[in-house]
């Protein structure tokens, strides 16, 4: 059994999410950490240890001096993009098990539409850090998008398994139905069809239209972990982490990922869900609701199958049957994913499994013990106290 | 078809991929092989990841391999590639992976496992690159 479940997460915080924040990415970062600080009861003065992405453009001694917080005791980052967003959280718990921290704040802030486009074409070298690395071995043939690196490997599995560009419609609007009563999210209040799916234009065909992709947002999503026996006498219930792990064998890459022998299978998420599952003593029957990364919609099926939901092969048919929708046997993406709600990265997915085991989500499921959260390369399951 | 439209920009070039782009220049596609176990990689690292020799020599590949995957970039539109091209995973015969473009093939026609080989074009500053079309015969 892992040392993880003596952590809990003792709150989450947010900005709107937008398409122009209207303010400093910094500003973004204060707010929603001063948010969750808010949401569990602590102030600034009580963080001792700050975690983010590489790719945050926001320094932690920023944040510091916006926040006041009194001195730091413990400072990282994590690879991978938004794969390793669950990972932020695993190595904050980490950190807190290990003694180099007792307060650890963990964000993600960014105006990736407003100040930059993510979704717009790579043409340069790139800033190091984004967990891309193969990029100059694509940009030279013209694939030089997220969603094209994506629908690479997509092609693949869906030609193997006869999963055509209208089968992934059924995944986007099952993604925006569960926004449609969030008022976070875009896709509140607006629902789509199987034509308005079709009549969207392609990204990359025949993989991707419009609508099976995320938006690109503005906003910051923060999260406050300490230890289990703290968090009992905050302001929130705690939300127990009761595993995380990180998996990225050999030759994996975040997402220009073209040099694994089958892209059939997510062996990221197949072997980094086997550890959550060794860590807790859990398996895929004893989760009761999933937040799983849809930047993109084809790989919501590689993670369904990759956490054992279902067979290799078989998870269109499994959303097909309705197991996904808030009264199936394993709701996904209650909030409306990233597709639904917006991109801040994957954390506001993983604020969502926080929310489902506190009891608080809009689309509340009942009787949730575990929820997990799965960003590819890294993933936690979130449990009840 | 398949050709972007015009001169590709030069591709960035490091310490460790020009052996790659100077092959390149001369019609050859090429990959690093260990020179202490002779295996071969790709994309180039300065670091066998089997034996972890530093020291490495170039192979001279035959240039043909089959189609593993296979997509057409539509939006945003990729500077320089204003018209249709097909982007693609390439297994190449030697067991190494390489993304290139396939040409002179519409895209419903191609087909899984189809076997392709190499040609060059120009891009910007004396460059060629390796792209594929269905190979001969």
């Amino acid at each position: 059994m892992g040392k993880l479940d003596q952590v809990a997460v003792a709150g989450i915080g947010a900005t709107e999410f937008s398409k122009n924040s209207g303010r400093s990415e910094i500003q973004l970062a204060a707010e929603c950490v001063k948010a969750a600080l808010d949401d569990a009861g602590l102030t600034p003065q009580d963080v001792d240890g700050m975690l983010t992405f590489t790719i945050d453009n926001n320094e932690d001694v920023a944040l510091v001096r916006n926040l006041g917080v009194k001195a730091l005791r413990y400072a990282s980052r994590i690879p991978h993009g938004g794969g390793g967003s669950g990972g932020s959280l695993v190595h904050a718990a980490g950190a807190i098990v290990a003694g180099l921290a007792d307060v650890v704040v963990v964000w993600r802030a960014m105006n990736e539409r407003s100040e930059y486009r993510f979704g717009q074409a790579n043409t340069g070298r790139p800033a190091p850090g984004g967990g891309a690395t193969n990029m100059e071995w694509t940009i030279p043939w013209g694939a030089a998008t997220p969603a094209c690196w994506q629908s690479m490997v997509s092609q693949r599995y869906m030609h193997e398994f006869g999963v055509t560009n209208r089968d992934l419609a059924e995944i986007s609007i099952l993604m925006r139905k569960h926004a449609v009563n969030n008022p976070e999210a875009f896709g509140y209040q607006k629902p789509i069809s199987i034509d308005d799916h079709q009549n969207s234009k392609w990204i990359i065909e025949p993989i991707l239209r419009l609508l099976d992709c995320c938006q690109e947002s503005d906003g910051g999503q923060a999260f406050v972990l300490t230890s289990l026996e703290r968090a009992r006498d905050l302001k929130q219930p705690p939300v127990r982490i009761t595993a995380g792990a990180q998996y990225v064998p050999y030759p994996v890459d975040a997402i220009t990922n073209f040099y694994q022998d089958d892209f059939t299978d997510m062996v990221t998420t197949r072997g980094m869900a086997q550890q959550l599952y060794e860590q807790s003593g859990t398996g895929p029957q004893d989760i009761q609701v999933a937040m799983l990364y849809d930047h993109f919609t084809p790989i919501v099926l590689q993670h369904l199958e990759a956490w054992g939901f279902c067979k290799r092969g078989e998870a269109m048919e499994f959303i097909r049957d309705g197991h996904c929708e808030l009264d199936g046997s394993l709701p996904v993406n209650t909030h409306g994913g990233l597709i639904g709600e917006a991109y801040i990265h994957g954390l506001n997915s993983a604020a969502e499994a926080v929310r489902q085991v506190r009891g608080t989500a809009i689309n509340q499921i009942a009787g949730v013990e575990h929820a997990a959260f799965s960003s590819g390369l890294t993933g936690v399951i979130f449990g009840r106290v | 078809m398949g050709e972007a439209t015009a001169l590709r920009a030069a591709p960035w070039v490091t310490r460790d991929s020009e052996f790659f782009w100077e092959a390149a220049r001369r019609e050859e596609l090429v990959a690093e092989r260990c020179a202490d176990c002779g295996i071969l990689r790709s994309p180039p690292r300065p670091m066998c990841p089997h034996c972890n020799s530093v020291a490495r020599e170039t192979q001279v590949l035959s240039g043909r391999g089959s189609i593993y995957t296979w997509v057409i970039p539509r939006y945003p539109v990729v500077p320089g590639f204003e018209g249709t091209h097909i982007v693609a995973v390439i297994d190449l015969e030697e067991g190494i992976r390489l993304v290139s473009n396939i040409c002179e093939i519409a895209y419903e026609d191609i087909t899984a496992d189809m076997p392709v080989e190499v040609f060059f074009e120009p891009m910007q500053d004396g460059y060629k690159i390796p792209l594929f079309r269905p190979a001969a015969g």
